[in-house]
């Protein structure tokens, strides 16, 4: 079963066009990386996914639910992470999970085994009880995938997770991705343009410019027409191939 | 909604801004009771058979002003300090994005916040009141009688739906700009306009619809009194203290300050000078309180669907 499934999805800003006609589809378990430059309607699809925003026509289904009609089912089992992830700086990390946590209905008894669990699997062992606005920027990354998983969720949807981080910081996040897909099944979709990133740990791919998407598939299947290496195929020369003829 | 609620109220009595507002707001209280308490004597001076002595320490202006004009003044501003940034902060340190993406209604982050606020108030406005008259009685030594904490507690309920109005009023604008200070600077316009303009407003509404050519015509003066007393009732600020000043003095009979009598009227008037039964005055001003709790939900209603409606993505 498709994960998330969009059948001509269009969101319109007056005359201006967010989203054009947008059509993919997320099986179970990939890390599907949603590319493309600034503004390209990227983030506005996530939002329609989730319900926030409404789509001017076409359809979405999420984990089986329509977001327009059954937020509240998509959003208990999907964890979004948003670009820039906020946290309430007057509370510790674990403070601001248990806030998530009670809002997600957690029984209150499961909650700190849970807090536990989740510090630990995004390696924030210890660092609970610090403010979080002492936290560096990676840790605050860090404690924005924890909130997600304390839900513990199906789908994991992260809008630019490794911006503004360093080298270090990247790397523990790509891999703290794939072993969450790895080790607990999850599906997870990412959008970013910061294209050598994606190319290591997706599974899929789709490149939206301008509100439409222009390519969709696996890294291979991309590759296939384009000038260089084809047994080491190259994202950012798909990347500006396809930007280019845009 | 609970969870919200809940987080709120702990920002609330954690909050440092709150403390302090909360400690002047007492301070003044006391002192202004001291006050009135130590000029009650001179306040009963020729009343024959005093009633309802106790009112009088809330009442009574003392040297400067009573406990109820303070709250009708200072009320709205707790009421804006707790409300002006409940959703623009959320914006501004990014977890709305966040917030709205939990399995919640959308409209429960608002109810939340309002919820928490209208606790706070009311816990902070019944406990000064509750001081207050531990104070009153050992200073006055007077006992107050059913009827009086019936006014008191009819006269407490106003004053919270009267300071969640401003808290409304400032959710209302936390919903509609974006800056913590641009909201907060619109809310306490608003209280500033409504609680000392009102009245040069009301007076020129008065003499441009219904003006006074002949000082000497009464029917025409009458006319333009009630006209700005009327449009003066626009304000939230103006309604809270006829109403209050009609609960809390059982010898107001009358919403209008201006009644044209007759001399066998007045005469009758004069024989029953006695203090109206607490559901009299209460029937007196029930057109106030629920113009006030119009407003209240108006406010609240507005924010409400502004919320609603708004594209979170910009956030």
């Amino acid at each position: 079963m498709a994960i998330i499934q969009t059948d001509q999805l269009t969101r319109r800003y007056g005359r201006q066009t967010a989203v054009d006609g947008l059509s993919i589809e997320i099986g179970e378990r990939d890390i599907f990386g949603f590319l493309g430059p600034n503004g390209a309607g990227k983030t506005t699809t996530i939002l329609m996914l989730l319900g926030l925003t409404e789509p001017t026509s076409g359809r979405a289904r999420v984990l089986g639910f329509d977001p327009a009609r059954d937020p509240l089912q998509i959003k208990q089992q999907v964890g979004y992470l948003p670009e820039n992830v906020g946290f309430y700086d007057d509370l510790t990390g674990c403070e601001n999970l248990r806030y998530m946590g009670r809002l997600n209905r957690l029984p209150e008894a499961q909650a700190p085994a849970l807090i536990e669990e989740a510090l630990s699997t995004v390696g924030l062992e210890g660092e609970g009880d610090k403010l979080v606005g002492a936290y560096s920027r990676g840790m605050r990354q860090r404690l924005g995938i924890a909130e997600l998983l304390i839900k513990n969720p199906k789908l994991l949807i992260l809008d630019e997770p490794t911006l503004g981080l360093d080298p270090d910081g990247t790397n523990r996040m790509l891999e703290l991705i794939v072993s969450l897909r790895r080790e607990r099944g999850m599906t997870v979709m990412l959008s970013s343009h910061q294209l050598q990133q994606v190319q290591r740990i997706c599974t899929r791919v789709g490149i939206m410019i301008k509100g439409k998407l222009v390519a969709l598939g696996s890294l291979d299947e991309l590759s296939q027409g384009s000038p260089g290496d084809k047994a080491r195929p190259n994202l950012e020369e798909i990347y500006m191939r396809y930007f280019k003829e845009a | 909604m609970w969870t919200i609620c809940r987080k709120e109220l702990a920002d609330h009595f954690g909050s440092i801004r709150f403390l302090i507002l909360f400690c002047l707001i007492l301070m003044v209280a006391l002192v202004s009771t001291y006050m009135a308490a130590t000029h009650v004597r001179e306040a009963l001076d020729g009343v024959s058979k005093p009633s309802q002595v106790f009112l009088l320490l809330f009442t009574t202006p003392g040297k400067f002003f009573s406990l109820v004009q303070f709250i009708a003044f200072f009320g709205p501003l707790l009421g804006i300090i707790m409300g002006f940034d409940a959703i623009n902060r959320e914006r501004q340190y990014r977890t709305l994005g966040k917030l709205v993406s939990q399995p919640i209604y959308r409209d429960a982050i608002v109810n939340g916040k309002f919820l928490a606020g209208v606790l706070t108030i009311s816990i902070a406005l019944l406990s000064m009141m509750l001081l207050l008259t531990g104070m009153g009685l050992m200073t006055v030594g007077v006992i107050p009688g059913i009827e009086e904490i019936g006014r008191l507690a009819v006269y407490l309920l106003v004053s919270i739906a009267y300071v969640s109005f401003w808290l409304g009023l400032a959710i209302l604008s936390s919903v509609l700009f974006r800056s913590l200070a641009t909201s907060a600077l619109a809310a306490v316009a608003l209280w500033i306009f409504s609680a000392f303009f009102i009245g040069f407003l009301a007076d020129l509404a008065a003499d441009a619809v219904r003006p006074v050519r002949n000082p000497r015509d009464p029917e025409k003066i009458v006319a333009n009194r009630r006209f700005a007393d009327a449009s003066s009732l626009v304000s939230p600020a103006v309604l809270y203290s006829q109403a209050t000043s009609t609960i809390l003095d059982p010898y107001r009979r009358t919403r209008s300050n201006l009644v044209l009598t007759g001399p066998m009227e007045r005469l009758s008037l004069e024989r029953f000078q006695r203090p109206l039964p607490l559901d009299q005055s209460i029937l007196v001003v029930w057109p106030y309180l629920t113009l006030l709790a119009a407003m209240t939900l108006v406010c609240f209603g507005l924010s409400y669907v502004v919320f609603m409606r708004q594209e979170i993505r910009s956030v």
